[in-house]
This record gives C-alpha cells, structure tokens and sequence, in this order.
C-alpha cells in the first residue's frame, strides 16, 4: 500500500493549514505600528513564550525536572553556555531518575 | 562581484552558524524523530505517507496529534478532525513567526512568508536569543531550520524502518533536553527587573492552562497574557515619565 486520496488530503489539508499559520504571523506583524503598546508587546512575546514553554514543564514534572531545572539555570548563569546547561539539565534527570526509581 | 561574493561568504557563515546553535535542539528533534516513526508505522502509515507528512506538514506536536487520530482504514480517515488538529496545535506559530519579522527588508514580503515554513520552536527560539543580542539573521534562522528538518526526516525514516525496537527518550533524560535549552534561553534574554513580573504571569497562565487544557494552548495563552502585561507595564511606565 502506498497512500490512499484520503491520506494525500489529510497530508495536504494539514501542511495548508500549517503554512497558513506560519506565514500569517510573519504577514501581520507587517501591519502592526511600529511604535507605542504593539511595538512594546511584540518585544514581550519571546520571553513569555518561552516562559509558558518552560514553566508546566518544570512545574508539573517530578522532583528531577524541579532540581535539573535548578541545575540548568546554575550552569548557565554561571558560565553562559547553552550546550554545558542543556548537558548538565539532560544528565540531572537521568541520575535522580535512575536514583528516585531505584 | 568581490562584494557579491562576500555576502554570499557571509550568509554561508550564518547560515552555518544557526545549524551549529541549534545542535543541543536537534539531539532532541532526533530523539522525538525515532519515537514518532515508530508510533508512525504502528499507526498504519504507509512509507510514502510518512516521508508526505514530515517533509510537507514538518511539525512535530501536530504530528504526535495526528497518530492520535489516524486510521489505516482510508475510508475511516478523519480528514476533518486531523486538519483541525493541525490547525489547533499549530497556533502558537502566530506569535512566533511575528517577531522574525524585523529580521527581514521591508520588501519580498512574499519570499519571507514562505520561509517560515523552515521555523520551529527550536530555531525561532535559537534566533530571538540571537536577535536579543543584536545579532541574528535569515540565514541563521534557516540554518537551524535546515538541521532541524534533516534530523526530523531522517530519524522518522529511521524509527519507521526499526519498528518498535526503540527505547522511550525519557529513559535518557532526552525529554529533558527540550526544557533545559528553553530555560536557559530564557535565562539569557533577560534585561533587567521589567522582564520579571511578564515572565511570572506568563509561566503562571501556561501552568493553569496545561492543568485545564491538552495541547499546546498553555504555550499559545501564556506567551498572549504574559507578552500583553509586559507591554501594558512598559507603555504605563513610559507615560509616566512624560
């Protein structure tokens, strides 16, 4: 079996969709002023995304993700490198995982 | 001619430069990638049907969502609820592919808009970390998207062919690489004390959110509120002082 017309719609009905998305943000920010309150809340939007990204992730994992968060941001503020915080995050929850289970 | 040649040296390095920022990501992209082709092929998707969706669709969460729904049955095929799906899922891109618009000219609208297919969380978030700090680029946003998409093929393709011989990411800790990398952009994009109180409502509706809601709405509803009070506060504060 290769694919069906029902498959290729559905494929193709969720790349439109996708794209759509994608490319409408870039478009309106086109025709948002570029100064006072939208220009101030385009600014924001990096940060709180990444911040709801982020905060259930944390919050709402186990006693590893709270200390490997810890860690992570530690090793960051202290040394600035990402790869080292991400290697350093990555390791914690697999030790006190291995740890708590075991 | 020399100047031609330097930019395209140029837009070479950075583009070379986004694929490198975007390696801690992409180890994770890569352990996702494994678990969504086997998920994929127990799903009932055929080869062709994977290589379509990853190359046209390219998002992951969408994607997870979408084995959810999918049937090997064509006929029982929910292409409405799949597409809606899609759409859901994908919303958040809204707020994402807003802010890389200063990165382009004023003109070529069209070109930029089709470019964005090449975004995902992880190289929008490796870009606005850049732009943050005055650097950052369409090269560099297209090179992490570039790594980002071969280690997503290429690790579905593989997880497809293994079949369930796989071992869950969490096992390794590498559903963690995700969240680590995204704190400590996070972290280095702060600028001072008006960063705190957005931030804090933006992590507090997202935790609210994902406890009420599934998906990705906490991301979609954390980054308006929390954007839109960190707005709020600098406009009020800048009234202030006039």
């Amino acid at each position: 079996m290769l694919t069906s017309p029902e498959a290729v719609a559905a494929i193709l009905g969720m790349a439109i969709v996708t794209m759509a998305v994608k490319a409408s943000g870039f478009l309106l920010a086109d025709r948002l002023p570029r100064d006072g309150f939208a220009a101030a809340w385009l600014r924001h939007i990096p940060g709180a995304v990444l911040a709801a990204l982020v905060a259930p992730a944390v919050v709402t994992g186990g006693v590893a993700e709270a200390i490997a968060a810890a860690a992570t941001a530690a090793v960051f503020i202290l040394s600035k490198n990402l790869f080292a915080a991400m290697a350093i995050g990555v390791a914690t929850v697999y030790a006190v995982r291995l740890l708590v289970a075991g | 001619m020399t100047d031609i040649a330097a930019s395209l040296d140029s837009r070479m390095d950075q583009f070379l430069a986004g694929a490198r920022a975007c390696v801690p990501v992409a180890i994770s992209v890569a352990a996702y990638g494994l678990v969504w082709g086997v998920l994929a092929r127990g799903a009932g998707l055929s080869l062709l049907e994977v290589i379509m969706m990853s190359a046209l669709v390219f998002a992951g969460s969408a994607q997870f969502v979408a084995l959810d729904l999918w049937t090997a049955t064509p006929a029982a095929l929910p292409i409405g609820a799949l597409v809606l799906a899609a759409l859901i899922v994908n919303l958040r891109y809204l707020l994402l592919t807003a802010t890389l618009r200063p990165l382009y000219p004023a003109k070529g609208l069209l070109g930029g808009a089709l470019s964005m297919y090449l975004v995902t969380d992880e190289n929008w978030a490796m870009t606005v970390a850049a732009m943050a700090r005055g650097k950052g680029s369409v090269a560099f946003l297209m090179g992490g998207g570039a790594l980002a998409w071969i280690a997503w093929m290429s690790t579905n393709l593989v997880g497809y062919g293994l079949g369930s011989a796989i071992d869950d990411p969490s096992r390794w800790g590498l559903d963690f690489a995700f969240t680590a990398t995204f704190l400590a952009l996070l972290l280095g994009m702060w600028k001072g004390r008006g960063d705190l109180v957005p931030w804090l409502v933006a992590a507090l509706a997202a935790i609210l959110t994902s406890r009420l809601v599934e998906g990705s709405w906490h991301i979609l509803v954390g980054g308006v509120i929390g954007s839109l009070v960190g707005a709020y506060l600098e406009t009020r504060k800048n009234a202030d002082k006039s």
